[in-house]
């Protein structure tokens, strides 16, 4: 069956040149370089690259719901960038067989002078819906969102949350054949993941849908997804069934950063971080050599502001291996603060680890602050930042899987004898 | 089914792909319309004022100070007329060659034909050369001044108008996001080009054997183009359109191929 792919692709590279400092060049760059060209001295030093995807060979199969994992920089997010065609591949090709639909961000090309109501109509078009198509879907979004009395108001007066709805709405209404969806379920409320998972599950158990779907939430792909691509290091290092795939992704972690060990995050891909960076963290813990369960622990984190800023709040936010949240241990109201420009170093302090002994992930985040006016409130977030590894303690009482949490036990009724 | 390869390095323009995402054009367009207006206080007014006050001023300096000549129209029409075409050429080129930064969150997402983005920007400023088209309709009728059948040569001087405009806005979208010196030298660059061009005074004033030479500016060709079919002022010469036709072509080809090689790169540089 010559069609049983929706994707393929052959040897498929990418290579990225990295820039020093500067994000983009200035014409003065290239003047200066002349000279030198012309006396041919020096020749031309070939620039930093890193092949973000290199030998990528896969097919992907129609109609089925395919998880992509790895660690960060392993190639995820490259991937779909080169399948949505949003950036070019240097080697190799990939040839899919559909209509691709891909879904990056919620609401991109969100205006927020337009209605809720005029949005709707440019984000569906720019994610490559016809007039139509979203005419007639339009009740169907507005639904879904639950924003419609908000419908002819400017989204730059909506909150958060109903942004997000509404931006939501619109993807979730998006039916191509082929679906790239990358980390759309990182963002939003428990509520909001809940429903971008049943939809999902929707779409891939609709006829004939392919999606393709990157994320960091092991627990989401897992349900989602019955075979995945293990990507390393802009590698394939393995494909197959995903339990077992996921199973050995997690063998492969390496398990905690060693306390007092500075982390460079300055690589890490993120959409946030323009005018303030979490650059680098650490755990760092009284004493003890590693991290214990139910201890104090410290977080450290440096961060670059470009001009003197204020930060509304940070977080350090635990989360399980396979990325479901536990706690946001820091700030996020307040007090304020005050960050000059340059680089400044963050302490999150926890009188105790509160967790059980495990393999935990922490995303750091520094926010806004709230009430600015400001659409998102988030200045930086480095999604697993760290890894933790709590270890039982020493001293630990004898059931050392339980975390003591204050609650009050008492008999309420008694049921009968 | 869609193959995707490395990019050649002058790419050709995918026509079809174009023609299949003219409502997302629309859309676009559309957008930056609202968006300009919603944001102004003046809103749609700046369409008929940024010329409006340009002829007064013109009127006052170069016409009563300067006694500039105008093919024997009144001067204030004369330099309306030109004002028009101008200020939908520098307003438009200023829009599309800052479209794809604005937009650079949308270039990292989605994937569309990126051509679109500079077009529609031009597109957008179209509404305001209607309006101030308009307001040029009445100052005719104002001076008594009715165009005679000249006029069925406008759609054609409006090509290389466009062809002109649209050719350099999508030019300096493409090299903006690689070189952001654009930004500088933008402002500098359109005031001089207003001075090459005929918009304050009349071709005529130049001497003959320079007048093709001039020509090499389209916008020469398009603006003495208008005011013959509009005004029924003397004719462009031969050498005039031929150059300017050639020169407008050059520009949309030019402006075309630098954007398709650029594009290449663009989600990696944004």
């Amino acid at each position: 069956m010559s069609d049983a792919w929706a994707v393929r692709t052959t040897d498929l590279g990418k290579r990225y040149y990295l820039g020093e400092g500067e994000q983009y060049l200035a014409l003065r760059d290239i003047l200066a370089g002349v000279p030198r060209r012309l006396l041919g001295r020096g020749a031309r030093a070939e620039p930093d690259s890193l092949w973000a995807l290199r030998d990528v060979d896969l097919e992907i199969p129609k109609g089925e719901v395919v998880g992509i994992l790895g660690r960060n920089g392993a190639g995820k997010s490259t991937f779909l960038k080169v399948l949505s065609r949003i950036t070019h591949p240097t080697t190799g090709s990939v040839e899919i067989d559909g209509r691709v639909g891909s879904l990056l961000e919620v609401g991109t090309g969100f205006h927020p002078e337009l209605t809720g109501r005029e949005n709707v109509f440019l984000n569906g078009a720019i994610l490559g819906m016809s007039g139509n198509e979203i005419r007639n879907r339009f009740d169907e979004i507005v639904e879904f969102s639950g924003v419609s009395e908000f419908l002819d108001t400017p989204v730059k007066r909506y909150s958060t949350g109903m942004y997000m709805r509404l931006a939501f709405a619109v993807a979730a209404h998006l039916e191509p054949e082929i679906l790239l969806v990358d980390e759309v379920l990182a963002v939003g409320d428990a509520e909001f993941q809940r429903r971008c998972l049943g939809r999902m599950r929707e779409l891939a158990t609709a006829q004939g849908r392919t999606v393709v779907l990157v994320s960091h939430n092991l627990d989401a792909v897992s349900q989602l997804s019955r075979h995945s691509i293990w990507l390393d290091h802009g590698r394939v290092r393995d494909t197959g069934p995903t339990p077992e795939i996921v199973d050995a992704y997690l063998r492969s972690r390496q398990v905690g950063t060693a306390p007092g060990e500075w982390v460079d995050l300055e690589g890490r891909t993120r959409s946030t971080g323009d005018e303030v960076r979490i650059t680098r963290a650490r755990i760092t813990v009284n004493g003890a050599p590693r991290v214990e369960s139910n201890e104090p622990l410290a977080i450290e984190f440096d961060v670059e502001a470009r001009k003197p800023v204020t930060l509304g709040g940070a977080m350090a936010r635990l989360a399980t291996i396979g990325g479901t949240r536990l706690l946001d241990a820091g700030t996020t109201e307040g007090p304020s603060i005050e960050l000059p420009a340059g680089a400044s170093r963050l302490r999150i302090e926890l009188d105790r680890l509160p967790v059980a002994p495990g393999s935990y992930a922490v995303d750091l985040v520094i926010t806004r602050v709230m009430g600015s006016g400001r659409k998102r409130g988030v200045f930086d977030l480095v999604e697993g930042a760290l890894d933790v590894e709590a270890h039982a303690t020493d001293a630990s009482p004898a059931i050392d899987a339980l975390v003591p949490v204050e609650a009050k036990v008492a008999t309420v009724e008694h049921l009968g004898d | 089914m869609v193959r995707i390869t490395p990019p050649s390095s002058w790419p050709g323009v995918n026509w079809s792909e174009l023609i299949g995402n003219r409502e997302l054009l629309w859309f676009l367009t559309w957008r930056d319309v609202q968006v300009r207006y919603k944001q102004t206080a003046l809103g749609a007014a700046w369409a008929i004022l940024q010329p409006l006050m340009a002829m007064a001023v013109f009127t006052v300096v170069l016409r009563r100070l300067a006694g500039v000549e105008s093919d024997g129209i009144p001067y204030p029409l004369f330099a309306y007329a030109g004002l028009v075409a101008w200020t939908f050429h520098s307003t438009a080129v200023t829009q599309a060659a800052n479209s794809l930064i604005m937009n650079e969150r949308i270039i990292a997402k989605v994937y569309f034909p990126r051509l679109l983005i500079p077009v529609a920007a031009v597109g957008a400023v179209l509404v305001d050369f209607a309006l101030a088209a308009i307001v040029l309709g009445v100052i005719m009728a104002i001076y008594g001044v009715a165009p005679g059948a000249e006029i069925v040569l406008l759609p054609l001087y409006l090509l290389v108008l466009f062809a002109t405009t649209a050719g350099t806005g999508i030019l300096l979208g493409a090299v903006n996001v690689r070189y952001r010196d654009v930004r500088y030298l933008l402002p500098f660059g359109m005031q001089m080009w207003l001075f090459a061009s005929p918009i304050a005074y009349s071709t005529s004033l130049v001497p003959e054997a320079w007048q093709p030479v001039v020509a090499i500016n389209p916008l020469v060709l398009a603006v003495e183009g208008m005011r013959h079919a509009l005004l029924g002022t003397p004719a462009p010469s031969t050498a005039v359109t031929i150059t300017g036709a050639i020169g407008a072509t050059l520009f949309l080809v030019v402006g075309v191929k630098v954007f398709r090689r650029f594009e290449t790169t663009f989600a990696d540089d944004v």
